[in-house]
């Protein structure tokens, strides 16, 4: 039972981890109708440059802020590629942001190597819970991604921006007409996907031995983390990636070994061909 | 305050206007009519700037707002959330929604409604409400009556012999139902296939025996009135 708690937290922090991420999709995907496979580069980046700046003697808390604004930076550089052009469909968008990941690969790998960052948590120590032993750092997670969606939640309905890019999602001629400029407010989704993805890889790098090829099976949970919020809502895409990151640890814990990919994998087949209906409904209804 | 000339629009190879020459003095009602595809639409996107003409000139004094065809609205915001986000380009601190409430007091019970949730006369009525947000001097409405029951369209023509007399705005509009844009405008302009074929004030077209038989009455029976 305490090996069954320890699994189920730890799965909670990572899908904590997951939903972020997965949000990052969620908002880019809501706003430019493209998917952002980049949304894992952002995580790695910054869960790295983090470890890198603190180990160098950065003070906790300014390093971590510091690589979650550089990977905002870097959603706002993917974005600039992709807007490039009005009316890039979304496919060959999504094929761009795939090259991305790739370019972003080289770099991850030319800042910071191949290896695993040094871990170096913003909370360290572990705490009891119900007989299981928990690191701080890996409950961190989830209070965090709560506020953080709480904060998202607040950003779109209250302000005028987040209204500006909601109505952009739910009709793009009428938002020209009011004069909302669609490519800005797609360079602010991703700048927000980039900061979500380095939140959460700022979050779970200390836990997680986060290295340069964790991208793809990051973006992947992510990308099924959205699914499960068909693309646009994300409290689902919340609620996804936590039970995408219990089942993982569960499955890994349980000695079946490291899935975690490939569960995200059949999930997403599973949500993709249940839902195929739905999200084909939805297309058409654009 | 709007003066067009020789205005060309095209799509690829097809011509949607084609030479078409305009004016409209401030706080007029003008009408523009004609059949489906006579680049009544065209014209209208390109006053408001959402396309380009292929030549021509289109001066403007003042600024213009669009109540688009098909309303247009933002289904999932909130009916003063649409309405705050017609005056976007006015920037912060100019988007108080008040006033459109005073014009509009029908919109003032749904102001927390989902938009996308709203009948087609109400969405048209927040389409309006929207494009007054952006406080034009020029308002462009590009089909009022489509889809409407003829009692909200009245409705909605009493509200715009309002806002024209008691705000002075300026108005184009497009209009199938050329009973109704005549009862409402002055002067109108007779638009087919790209270009003017009459215009004048709306007393003297609606006798004209030619266009009477065009539009009042009705398509279909066109070729028998020949």
């Amino acid at each position: 039972m305490t090996l069954f708690i320890t699994f189920v937290i730890s799965g909670l922090g990572v899908g904590a981890a997951y939903a972020l991420v997965g949000s990052g999709f969620v908002i880019v995907h809501r706003v430019t109708h493209v998917v952002n496979f980049a949304q894992g580069t952002y995580a790695v980046l910054a869960g790295m440059l983090a470890s890198r700046l603190i180990t160098t003697g950065t003070p906790h808390g300014v390093g971590e802020l510091l690589a979650v604004l550089v990977a905002g930076a870097a959603g706002l550089g993917v974005g600039a590629v992709v807007l490039a052009r009005r009316d890039t469909p979304p496919f060959v968008a999504l094929l761009i942001t795939l090259g991305l990941v790739f370019v972003g690969l080289a770099i991850n790998i030319l800042l910071f190597g191949q290896n695993p960052a040094p871990s170096v948590p913003l909370l360290s120590g572990s705490v009891d819970i119900l007989g299981a032993t928990t690191e701080w750092q890996r409950l961190l997670v989830v209070p965090i991604a709560l506020v953080v969606f709480g904060i998202l939640g607040l950003f779109f309905e209250r302000t005028d921006v987040g209204r500006a890019m909601t109505a952009t999602a739910s009709n793009r001629r009428a938002a020209q007409l009011v004069g909302i400029n669609y490519r800005r407010m797609g360079l602010a989704a991703f700048a927000i996907g980039g900061l979500l993805g380095g939140i959460a890889g700022v979050l779970i790098a200390p836990s997680q031995q986060i290295s340069p090829y964790a991208d793809i099976p990051l973006a992947i949970s992510g990308f099924t983390a959205a699914v499960f919020g068909n693309l646009s809502s994300p409290w689902l895409t919340l609620l996804g990636g936590l039970f995408l990151g219990v089942v993982g640890q569960l499955l890994q814990g349980y000695g079946v070994g490291s899935f975690q990919t490939q569960v995200s994998l059949i999930l997403m087949l599973v949500i993709l061909i249940v839902r195929a209906r739905a999200l084909n409904a939805q297309e058409e209804a654009k | 305050m709007l003066h067009i000339a020789d205005l060309v629009v095209r799509y690829g190879a097809a011509t949607a206007v084609d030479g078409v020459s305009l004016d409209i003095t401030e706080g007029e009602m003008v009408a523009l009519v004609g059949p489906n595809g006579a680049g009544k639409s065209s014209l209208v996107n390109a006053i408001s700037g959402m396309i380009h003409p292929a030549s021509g000139s289109i001066e403007l004094a003042g600024r213009t707002a669009q109540v688009p065809e098909g309303r247009q609205m933002f289904p999932d915001l909130s009916v003063d959330d649409n309405l705050r986000l017609g005056a976007w380009s006015l920037g912060r601190g100019k988007r108080d929604t008040a006033a459109i409430y005073d014009v509009l007091p029908e919109l003032v019970p749904l102001r927390k409604q989902r938009a996308g949730s709203l009948s087609g006369g109400q969405q048209q009525m927040v389409a309006i409400g929207r494009a007054l947000m952006a406080k034009p001097d020029l308002l462009l409405i590009d089909e009022l009556s489509l889809g409407l029951a003829p009692l909200i369209s009245e409705k909605l023509v009493e509200h715009l012999r309002r806002i024209n007399t008691e705000r002075g705005t300026t108005v184009l509009l497009i209009e199938q139902e050329v009973d109704l844009a005549f009862d409402l405008c002055a002067r109108a302009y007779v638009i087919e296939a790209g270009r003017i074929v009459a215009s004048g004030d709306t007393a003297i077209l609606r006798e004209d025996p030619a266009l009477t038989a065009a539009y009042f009455g009705g398509f279909e029976k066109r070729g028998t009135a020949q």
